[in-house]
């Protein structure tokens, strides 16, 4: 249920801070397991299956659609009132940092569901390795899980969510269980000349693994596999899965989607959460701090509603932030007391450190034998079908690569839809062409062009960090995020990595590079926060003194208080974060509903 | 669930209220009204899921161009299409440039307040000056009156920067830009996709495999 406020004389279970990944699953779980929970949402009420642009085109669009300020992934973009700037709420540079590679850039969204409506939708398991990275090469730190730990809630979150992939049984690139993934689709094009072209040099390329249904879910087989003894939980997920359609690959998923084929908390955890009659739901609230009593524990939040500009205070028995890593962070610092000092659960002094985000660097082809290719229907269909998994794991263990961890490659290309930005640069292939010959230019080159993108593994760093800055304030009264950043060569190191090898896939294809490849991994890699899988923050651990969260996100020294975002990142495997925030959000979940009935909480 | 305007001691909240409106030594009774209606918005049902229709949240449904005054003449648009006529011109698979709306597109583009527009329009406008000065001088007409041949004279010499003589660099540069603007404005039009063979944002029951023909030209 939607509410303007919280219920007046509803005793709360949990406030769930936040509606993305982490809290949109946090809520389905808690509620369908009975409890009565709070959400809070920073942004406003957003609805995806009527707002949702699917079939609008550039042309009607302001400036044809292109990214601005305001919508800096064009203008159809679902992303409200966000982007690396959200008005009203600024963010601060380490001093000297602003317009260095010292830079971080925050990406937030004020919307019900946060940036799973926006998202590439690519959601790849972290691997046995992944959970010990300390213990195979000294750097950085290990969770204090394993990766048999959390399989079962990767399994299950597949099945809930719909993720389309193939089982390989590639080194540290987990299968997920028979029967838990949704067929893949069929490689185009341009996805096979590039695995012709990678086989020769040892590259796999592997069937993608992403958050769309490419058939539809049977819900009532789904919801009895999932909650066997939950009749309830069974009840709205077989009713909320009956209502997704199967993908009908025809539009960008970064637009949302109205027929509920991919994944956002708005179409596919919320829903069902709501239709329990348990969760009640408050946007345009702006949590600034958790409320503690006297003995230490969380007795709620205090938030401004965003309205009529007050602040207000919301109370329950437990509380989760799931407001994104670095808000997270920032509730978390500004809830300051006597007690709490260096605000709620920083008695480490951790909060706010070790943020990583992904390892970025790109690289685009020409390639002849794209070229005057005949036009296929699926052309308007986004999101990749195939990828490469990390392939070098022998040569790194060899001491052969020079930097630690490893990258994944995202790639594609094909005749998407005309937009802003479509044939810039080709007076390059074309010695200035114009007249006629542009159009046969235009005609010929459409669809020939192959992008890259690596995405690797960060160590987290005591260089790169968030803390309140103490002269800033934002437009609610908050004080506002300074953002501290440094790469290492580790980093660099695998940037340069990354251009050497798309350069050799492109020239593997026949193909010519556009623009001159950076020769310095420091100037081939994107800007810290660019990629937008910023996690730690409030880490996880065995140790109290050198970790924020147990291994259920629960506060070591406020055992009523969770984090359920990518706050609670040990590491950042190249493996991006949105599948394993969900799947460690059910897992915190299962544990607060076993607490909380054994009276613990 | 109070607010906590309720704890403020209510004479410093005024004090604060009266700072935050500036010349306002007192709240006024309309200010006190105001205040009472925002007070109601905290209670009754919730807001719908609605786009506020500014540019952070934009009314993405029912989308129109920009909506900003146009800033080129009527004289700087005749050569403005003239030129990107010379750019796309009409052929037997498409209409030409203009016949499809691409000078209207220019203009909204060059009128946008953003800086990277606004440095557009004085390079755009600059460059149609530049254009019909240089016809003038080369063959005593504006560059809308030339014919192909006298178009082609003068394009040929500033359609590719690289190549381009220092003295028409500046030229160049322009007509680049043009260039990409009536590629975009013309591509993203109807027709223009249909010249392309772009034929997706259809509708499919299923992700097709790659045709024979297709995976015979790849070479797969």
């Amino acid at each position: 249920m939607f509410l303007r406020e919280p219920q007046a004389g509803t005793a709360y279970d949990v406030i769930v801070v936040g509606s993305g990944a982490g809290g949109g699953m946090a809520a389905y779980q808690l509620a369908v397991a009975g409890l009565k929970v709070l959400v809070l949402e920073a942004g406003r009420r957003y609805d995806p299956v009527t707002e949702t642009p699917m079939f609008q085109l550039p042309k009607d669009a302001p400036l044809r659609g292109a990214g601005t300020r305001e919508k800096p992934f064009g203008f159809y973009d679902a992303t409200v009132d966000g982007g690396w700037e959200v008005p009203g709420e600024p963010y601060t540079q380490a001093p000297g940092a602003a317009g260095t590679a010292n830079e971080f850039r925050w990406w937030r969204a004020r919307m019900l569901g946060g940036r799973t409506n926006h998202w590439g939708r690519i959601s790849l398991r972290m691997g046995p390795y992944d959970f010990k990275p300390k213990t195979r090469d000294g750097l950085g730190a290990d969770w204090p899980m394993t990766y048999e730990d959390v399989a079962p809630y990767y399994d299950r979150t597949e099945l809930l969510v719909g993720i389309y992939g193939s089982t390989e049984g590639l080194e540290n690139t987990p299968d997920s269980s028979p029967g838990v993934l949704q067929p893949p689709p069929a490689p185009r094009p341009s996805e096979l000349v590039t695995m012709k072209a990678c086989e020769p040099l040892g590259i796999p390329v592997i069937p993608a693994h992403r958050a769309v249904l490419t058939v539809r879910q049977n819900g009532a087989a789904l919801a009895r596999q999932i909650h066997p003894d939950n009749a309830l939980a069974r009840r709205v997920l077989a009713a909320s899965m009956n209502g997704r359609a199967a993908c009908f690959w025809a539009t960008e998923c970064g637009r949302g989607c109205s027929i509920r084929a991919n994944f956002q908390t708005t179409t596919v955890l919320l829903p069902p959460a709501m239709a329990t009659g348990n969760c009640h739901l408050v946007a345009d609230a702006m949590v600034r701090a958790v409320s503690v009593d006297r003995a230490g524990r969380a007795t709620g939040v205090h938030y401004i509603d965003k309205r009529t500009r007050t602040d207000r205070h919301a109370t329950a028995k437990v509380v989760v932030l799931a407001a994104s890593a670095c808000e997270t962070a920032r509730i978390l610092l500004n809830s300051k007391s006597s007690q709490f000092p260096q605000g709620v659960s920083n008695g480490s002094g951790l909060v706010g450190k070790y943020l990583m985000d992904t390892v970025g660097a790109g690289l685009q082809g020409q390639i002849p034998a794209l070229e005057n290719l005949p036009p296929y229907h699926y052309d308007g269909a986004g999101g990749i079908h195939m990828y490469m998994p990390w392939w070098l794991y022998k040569d790194q263990l060899a001491g052969k690569l020079g930097f630690a961890r490893g990258y994944h490659v995202e790639f594609g290309g094909g005749k998407g839809m005309p937009g802003p930005g479509i044939f810039g640069g080709l007076e390059n292939f074309t010695g200035g062409a114009y007249g006629r010959k542009y159009k046969e230019e235009a005609r010929r080159y459409y669809g020939s062009f192959v992008f890259f993108d690596g995405r690797g593994e960060m160590i987290p760093n005591e260089d790169s960090y968030c803390a309140l800055d103490p002269d800033v304030i934002d437009q609610w009264g908050i004080p506002v995020l300074r953002f501290h950043w440094k790469w290492s060569p580790h980093e660099t190191g695998q940037a340069l990595h990354m251009v050497k090898t798309f350069t050799q896939i492109v020239e593997a294809m026949g193909g010519k590079v556009v623009g001159t490849p950076p020769t310095d991994g420091a100037r081939a890699i994107a800007r810290g926060g660019q990629i937008i899988h910023e996690v730690g923050t409030c880490r996880m651990g065995d140790d109290p003194r050198t970790s924020v969260l147990n291994q259920w996100g629960q506060s070591w020294e406020v055992k009523n208080l969770f984090v359920a975002d990518g706050a609670s990142f040990v590491s950042n495997a190249d493996k991006n974060p949105t599948l394993s925030i969900l799947a460690l959000a059910w897992r915190t979940s299962d544990y607060i509903v076993e607490q909380l009935g054994r009276g613990e909480l | 669930m109070n607010g906590s305007f309720g704890e403020l001691p209510r004479r410093e909240a005024l004090k604060v209220m009266a700072a935050a409106a500036g010349a306002l030594p007192v709240l006024d009774a309309a200010a006190m009204q105001a205040q009472a209606a925002q007070a109601n918005q905290a209670t009754g049902p919730a807001p719908a899921a609605r786009p506020r229709g500014d540019a952070w949240d934009p009314d993405l449904i029912h989308p129109r161009p920009g909506t900003w005054a146009r800033k080129l003449t009527p004289g700087e648009l005749i050569t403005l299409s003239a030129l990107c006529d010379t750019i796309i011109p009409a052929d037997a698979k498409s209409p030409s440039a203009s016949a499809v709306g691409v000078p209207a597109w220019i203009n909204e583009f060059v009128s946008a307040p953003m800086d990277g527009n606004q440095n557009a329009l004085v390079r755009i406008r600059g460059g149609l000056a530049w254009l019909n000065l240089e016809s003038n001088t080369r063959f005593r007409k504006p560059y809308a009156r030339l014919t192909a041949t006298e178009r082609t004279a003068i394009c040929d010499d500033i359609c590719y920067l690289p190549r381009a003589k220092p003295e028409h660099q500046a030229a160049a540069r322009f007509f680049d830009q043009v260039r990409d603007l009536t590629a975009v404005g013309f591509y993203t039009t109807r027709e223009g996709m249909q010249d392309l063979g772009y034929i997706g944002n259809v509708a499919l029951p299923r992700f097709p495999e790659v045709s024979a023909e297709v995976k015979k030209a790849i070479g797969y």
